[in-house]
């Protein structure tokens, strides 16, 4: 994974992490790696590691069993609520985007509309 | 864990450190960071116990450092310390007549991480290899501060994945992990708190990720703002 280093990394592996989880990728209930384990895989500082899931649980994302490691939430009510939060903010970069065009909330309704399916164009 | 109190070295002409001083603590990884010429190397010699501070004092676990701290502290140089004659594992053996900590499985398993074969020569190595050569045979000590002094010089965009990843696999809640490198970059994700020195002087000691959270700056920006115009080198 590239970061930018402007970013704090535990917020772009966190984010990261919360696709997987929103994409299905790391269901509900599966099990994370550990702390030092996430932080070779990823090349980062292993207490950057440790904020990642303070993080994550703090959002209630996750959750460490003691001896047993740290497990995506099994809740598939707080996995939609992420999908919902992360489409709003797509949606919310969308608008500030092309309001930066000039383009107006209406306008990007209507691009919306026109714009095909992305799977006709790939 | 390492202190240094007012640590001054002063050369004929030049005063390389000027008064340093600094404390870092088990858990962490240091990025030391200037230009050439600015004091890391002689800092980082005179806390290896290696070099004779002109004034002021290094500790290791409150005692000076000495003999008893090099049992404890790991240390690699820029410049090659092998002799031509020795093969990659003989570099190993001779390590292991110095260093009660150095262990043999280790060292086998990083060679192999790093692709050397122990029969190879030293004087054979290209400066890549001999770069890996060096960082395996210091990461191979148990050690409690391991201080690398620009681990990523001379080694390919490649392996420093592979370099990155034997360094952070030694860091841990016990130990001190010190990293000078002129290649900023490479450090940014893999240190937490960055050292800055200027002209031998300590500019100021940062964490990494409450910079980029408060300030929005990353660890090379820092640089730029602190060394001004200095070029800050991403490649060799």
């Amino acid at each position: 994974m590239n970061f930018d280093p402007m970013i704090p990394i535990w917020l772009q592996v966190a984010t990261r992490i919360k696709q997987q989880i929103v994409t299905g990728e790391l269901p509900p209930g599966s099990k994370l790696p550990g702390g030092r384990d996430l932080a070779l895989q990823y090349g980062i500082n292993p207490n950057t590691a440790a904020r990642i899931y303070q993080e994550l649980e703090r959002e209630g994302l996750c959750q460490t069993q003691r001896g047993l490691g740290t497990f995506v939430t099994g809740s598939e009510e707080a996995v939609q609520k992420l999908r919902e939060e992360m489409a709003r903010r797509a949606v919310a970069r969308f608008l500030t985007d092309l309001k930066g065009m000039g383009l107006s909330r209406e306008d990007a309704i209507q691009l919306i509309q026109k714009e095909d399916e992305p799977d006709d164009h790939q | 864990m390492i202190t240094s109190n007012n640590l001054t070295k002063k050369f004929r002409t030049k005063t390389a450190v000027d008064g340093v001083s600094l404390t870092l603590s088990p858990g962490h990884v240091y990025a030391m960071l200037g230009p050439n010429g600015s004091g890391k190397t002689t800092w980082m010699k005179m806390a290896a116990a290696l070099m004779k501070p002109t004034s002021g004092e290094v500790l290791y676990e409150g005692k000076p450092v000495g003999v008893e701290s090099r049992r404890h502290v790991a240390y690699m140089s820029t410049e090659p310390y092998f002799y031509s004659w020795m093969s990659v594992k003989d570099v190993g053996d001779y390590y292991g007549d110095f260093f009660e900590d150095f262990s043999a499985t280790k060292y086998k398993s990083l060679l192999k991480e790093m692709e050397l074969e122990g029969a190879m020569k030293t004087r054979t190595l290209s400066s890549g290899m001999m770069a890996k050569l060096k960082i395996a045979v210091t990461m191979a000590r148990d050690a409690q501060v391991y201080m690398l002094d620009e681990p990523f010089n001379g080694i390919d965009l490649l392996a420093r994945d592979e370099i990155r990843h034997c360094i952070l696999r030694e860091a841990s809640e016990s130990k001190v992990l010190l990293l000078s490198s002129h290649l900023v970059e490479e450090m940014e994700a893999v240190c937490d708190t960055a050292v800055f020195i200027k002209q031998g002087k300590l500019i100021e000691v940062r964490n990494l990720e409450e910079m980029r959270e408060a300030d929005h700056v990353s660890m090379a920006d820092r640089y730029r703002e602190i060394y001004g115009h200095t070029e800050v080198s991403y490649n060799e």
